[in-house]
């Protein structure tokens, strides 16, 4: 399945929501035998936390979906809008040193700067004057799973119009925004020095999400990577997301299939009517607003032969690439669209 | 002055060049400066005083004076033409100055006449040519010729090649406070199109972080344009003000001014020499932190360390160095000017740490800084970045990893001398090595994975267990021969790693009372246990596999070498035995230096096992850790088993091991060897035939550099006549 032989996701990347069976057997091997030398070693000291949680790729084996809605009641509505419908590119960040919310507006003119000067390379410009680019910071408020969790950034580049009219609003041409993945448990054991917003999404020209990565990098000491789904988490998508309800417009359920052949590959789509989807989800998924790894392979396996009595073809030796349903798309190269 | 004025300022963050004069120039500047600021007259009569003091021969120096005195009397303007007295005074001048160098007043003198229009633009340059100091530039003849450039009467060029002259002299002036009130007037000068590089490069050796005003960036960005020399001043500015000023450099540039110094170039070296006594390299004008920026990456352009750079972007953390500044009235020492040892020692209380944690790697001062740091978050920082770096790099997770495989193996390598350096291993490489090895085909960047295990940090082994061991045992038993023996090297080293570690803990934890200590050490004692275990296990299945292979067999027992002694060399109550299929492979190599290594290996254990009896003995506490019983009993089978080989000819009818050759009498006779129980004696060993040979060649008794056997033999064999002379000697060992 795993052709190309990426690494899986770690956990601390998973989108879904919290997991509740995460204790690695290293987690508690350690526990129990009380013994933990690592503690230690200097360079491991008071890393061990991470070690439970990073050291293997596992998916949970289970996830609980949260009753209670995620946005909160603060949320901008405008704000979630324009998070819609939009296709991002997915990074995941690791914890950024010195960050504070307190200095928003400050970064936005040292961004901005180093924007306009990464633009025109060799050229200084001022910092806080009208460079034809704006870049605005701001915090995403509502976009919260725990309460634990950091409140989301919001990055914006807005180009002013060349017109001097005075209505002209700024137009913007890159949008990117960092948010905590709840269930991080990484958070509680990091320290106050360190903000934890380990997802970033990115949607615009690749060279502003280049310059807008090393000046977080340079600035924070964080690390950006680009960040790919794995067919099994894709798997879970497509099961948690065919079981939420959808009120208004119904699309296809539809997961699409790399075949590995020479000389090009060879795609299979495989789309479902949602309501049948939602059928055979509603008939796999024993407990409601809990899904287990169990589950999402039944229904996978049933999808398979579904698929293999029509077109004697067995999608499970396949690779599952991509994802769409009415909530949400999802492509293994780690783009994401979220349309309810 | 002078070391203050150079280790704060910002010129070195740009490796300008720049000399440290100060060594020569303390005791210099007091005479020079008095003598400066004497007025006319007095010089006058110390001159005179001076040439009537002269020794006889000394003429060129009352030339000089002669010359000097004309100089300072031209008071309008003199044609250089059918001029001969201005000739010959001109000449004089020229030829002492290149020889010796000028005085400070002589400088002052010549400096005045040159800009003041008096005499042909001709006459100036030769003079601003030579202008060379003996020892320094007193610093008010800089100001009034600047301010005689105020008043415009020299020329375009005279004022061109002052400027050059400056920059050519900068360091020779002896102070510079009252240059830097002249900032704003050279500010004033880039207006000037012809002085305008000049007039940067200036600039850029007097600013200094209070220079920089908001005043002076936005007015200096009406100048700008894709100029080097303008890009490097605002780059300076930058550096200062980041909330003021925002410049990204293009990449090629790699020159910002032109040479201004080539003109005095060799007059000034000569000084130099004369002054230091050594002669200084002479540094190139480089600006940046010098890596090439060649990448192939859109994102993430910098290699893959990060250029050690001091934080000016984060407002948090200017702020707070602001803080500071008013607390202690010092200011933070940015890590881009850290070079030397005694500087780290200097600045030890006010060092800022990079903006990017990772450029540490490159920077062994401040290497040393981390080692007396404690603050969590640098590990942090630094687990954060490697352990992404790591795994973004990591090349067989990418297709196309020819490209990259030089790069990643470089990087592993500068990972592995940090931690060589530091005494200790990465968590996040320990991490990374689980998460890779069971994807490794044991071949890319084979000798730095490997080197990296070794530092792997002493965890326990369960853990170990299934993200090591199981994935490396793997590779292990379908690679070559060489293959096995780096794996068994890099495994020693682990285990060299771990006994030191807790060497050092006991150091550090000498106090008893100390509890956790004990679960620690079981802990501890039963990593290290396991470890061997491992090994022993991984070599006999080698050694079969590679038929007993001598140069396996040498990795095998130089593991063991680690492992007999590890009760006396690291004071851990361990010691375990190799297993049959090592020991036996080795008592019936053909190979002496096998054979030795055994018997060395064996003699360690015997002094080991024997310091553990008496230590058991004298305490007669009841210790927590005592040698089992079967560990005894392991080593006396062993022991006999090669007694009764090596000596009294018994191997095949006392060796008492499960495991071990003894063979029926008639499964003996049916081999029709002859003479089956001498064949393995010291005498008649396949692998002691060389000697043997030697022994009849040459009839010497002793054995030549076969140490491990001598010792073998004087404590195991011997021992009997021993015993008998200390009744007191111990343990049925």
């Amino acid at each position: 399945m795993r052709r190309s032989g990426r690494p899986s996701l770690r956990r601390r990347q998973d989108m879904d929501t919290s997991d509740s069976g995460g204790v690695t057997p290293l987690g508690r091997k350690t526990a129990e035998t009380g013994i933990n030398f690592t503690s230690t070693t200097r360079f491991s000291r008071g890393l061990t936390f991470i070690r439970t949680h990073t050291l293997f790729g596992q998916s949970p084996a289970r996830r609980i979906i949260p009753q209670t809605c995620l946005l909160q009641e603060n949320a901008d509505p405008q704000k979630i809008a324009f998070l819609l419908r939009k296709q991002w590119t997915l990074y995941s960040v690791t914890p950024m040193y010195k960050f504070s919310y307190g200095n928003l507006k400050e970064y936005s003119r040292l961004l901005s700067a180093f924007v306009a000067a990464e633009k025109r390379k060799g050229l200084a410009v001022e910092v806080g004057n009208d460079l034809g680019i704006k870049v605005t910071l701001s915090t995403l408020l509502g976009l919260k799973g725990t309460d634990q969790d950091q409140v989301a950034i919001l990055v914006q580049i807005a180009s002013r119009s060349q017109l001097p009219c005075e209505n002209a609003e700024d137009k913007v041409v890159w949008s990117g925004w960092f948010c905590c993945i709840s269930g991080d448990d990484l958070l509680e054991s990091v320290p106050d020095d360190f903000t934890c917003l380990s997802l970033f999404l990115a949607n615009g020209a690749e060279s502003y999400t280049a310059i807008v990565g090393s000046w977080f990098q340079k600035t924070f000491d964080c690390y950006f990577s680009h960040l790919t789904i794995s067919p099994l988490n894709l798997a879970w998508m497509a099961a948690m997301w065919t079981g939420c309800k959808v009120d208004s417009h119904m699309a296809a359920t539809e997961l699409v299939f790399s075949v590995p052949c020479i000389p090009q590959s060879l795609d299979i789509s495989y789309a479902i009517h949602p309501e049948d989807a939602k059928a055979l989800w509603d008939t796999v998924q024993k407990t409601p607003g809990e899904v287990t790894q169990e589950e999402v392979n039944l229904f996978m396996d049933c999808l398979y032969s579904h698929f293999h009595r029509h077109f004697k073809i067995h999608l499970s030796a396949t690779r599952l690439v991509k994802v769409s349903t009415s909530i949400a798309s999802a492509h293994c190269d780690g783009n994401i669209k979220v349309l309810n | 002055m002078h070391q203050r004025g150079t280790a704060k300022n910002p010129k070195q963050a740009f490796q300008v060049r720049r000399s440290s004069l100060s060594a020569w120039q303390i005791e210099e500047r007091t005479a020079g400066r008095k003598t400066v600021d004497l007025k006319r007259a007095q010089k006058h009569e110390k001159r005179k005083q001076q040439s009537a003091s002269v020794q006889p021969g000394n003429s060129t120096q009352d030339h000089l004076e002669q010359a000097l005195t004309y100089f300072e009397r031209v008071k309008d303007y003199i044609p250089l033409k059918k001029n001969e007295v201005l000739q010959k005074h001109l000449t004089t001048v020229e030829s002492i100055a290149l020889q010796r160098g000028l005085s400070p007043e002589g400088l002052d003198v010549l400096l005045n006449v040159a800009l003041s229009g008096h005499l042909a633009d001709t006459v100036n340059t030769r003079i601003l040519k030579c202008l060379i100091p003996a020892s320094v530039i007193a610093e008010n003849s800089v100001v009034s010729a600047v301010s005689r450039l105020c008043v415009g009467k020299c020329s375009g060029s005279t004022q061109l090649l002052f400027l050059r002259w400056l920059i050519a002299m900068f360091d020779f002036i002896d102070h510079k406070e009252k240059l830097h009130a002249l900032y704003g007037f050279f500010f004033c000068s880039l207006q000037d199109e012809k002085l305008c590089p000049y007039v940067c490069h200036l600039l850029y050796l007097l600013t200094r972080r209070e220079s920089v005003s908001i005043g002076f960036s936005l007015l200096f960005l009406f100048f700008q344009g894709m100029q080097p020399h303008l890009q490097a001043l605002l780059s300076l500015y930058k550096l200062f003000c980041p909330e003021l000023v925002s410049i990204t450099l293009p990449a090629k540039t790699k020159t910002y001014f032109k040479n201004s110094e080539s003109l005095w170039k060799a007059a000034i070296n000569t000084i130099r020499r004369r002054n230091q006594g050594t002669s200084p390299t002479s540094q190139q004008l480089i600006l940046g932190t010098g890596h090439p920026q060649s990448r192939k990456r859109k994102w993430n352009t910098q290699l893959i360390l990060p250029a050690c750079s001091a934080d000016t972007n984060n407002p948090t953390r200017s702020k707070e160095i602001n803080h500071a500044d008013i607390l202690s009235h010092s200011e933070s020492f940015p890590v881009e000017q850290l070079h030397t040892f005694s500087q780290l020692l200097q600045n030890i209380h006010c060092l800022e740490f990079p903006s990017q944690m990772g450029s540490v790697l490159r920077n062994s001062l401040l290497l040393h800084y981390i080692n007396c740091v404690k603050d969590e978050s640098i590990y942090l920082r630094l687990y954060y970045w490697m352990g992404q770096t790591l795994q973004e790099e990591c090349t067989w997770y990418k297709l196309d990893n020819q490209q990259y495989e030089e790069e990643f193996k470089d990087f592993l390598d500068i990972v592995y001398k940090t931690e060589c350096f530091l005494q200790e291993g990465f968590s996040s490489c320990e991490e990374f090595l689980y998460k890779s090895l069971p994807l490794w085909d044991g071949f890319c960047c084979r000798s730095q994975i490997l080197r990296l295990v070794s530092w792997i940090p002493l965890s326990s082994f369960s853990e170990m267990k299934p993200h090591l061991c199981e994935p490396l045992a793997q590779l292990f038993f379908t690679s070559s021969l060489y293959f096995k023996c780096s794996v068994l090297e890099s495994l020693k080293e682990l285990l060299q790693n771990w006994l030191n570690w807790h060497v050092i803990q006991l150091d550090m934890e000498s106090d008893p009372k100390i509890s956790p200590l004990n679960t620690t050490l079981s802990g501890l004692v039963n990593s290290v246990a396991e470890l061997i275990h491992f090994v022993g296990w991984i070599a006999t299945v080698a050694l079969r596999l590679e038929n007993n292979a001598t140069f396996l067999l040498y990795f095998i027992l130089d593991f063991y070498e680690t492992v007999c002694d590890v009760y006396l060399k690291y004071n851990l109550p361990l010691l375990v035995m190799p297993p049959p299929g090592v020991f036996y492979p080795a008592l019936l190599s053909m190979d002496a230096v096998s054979l030795n290594q055994l018997c060395y290996i064996m003699y360690r254990y015997r002094t080991n096992l024997v310091a553990a009896k008496e230590n058991e003995l004298i305490k007669k506490t009841i210790l927590q850790f005592k040698f089992s019983s079967q560990t005894y009993q392991e080593y006396n089978q062993y022991i006999m088993a090669m007694v009764g080989c090596l000596w009294t000819s018994s191997a095949f009818q006392k060796d008492i091991h499960p495991q071990g050759i003894r063979l029926d009498p008639e499964v003996l006779k049916k081999t029709k060897v002859q003479e089956v129980r001498n064949s393995f004696n010291i005498v008649h060993h396949p692998a002691l035939m060389g000697y043997a040979i030697l022994f009849l060649q040459q009839v010497r008794v002793h054995l030549t550099g076969l140490q491990g056997l001598k010792l073998f033999i004087e404590s195991s064999i011997n021992r009997v006549s021993q015993v008998s002379q200390t009744k007191s000697g111990n343990a049925q060992v």
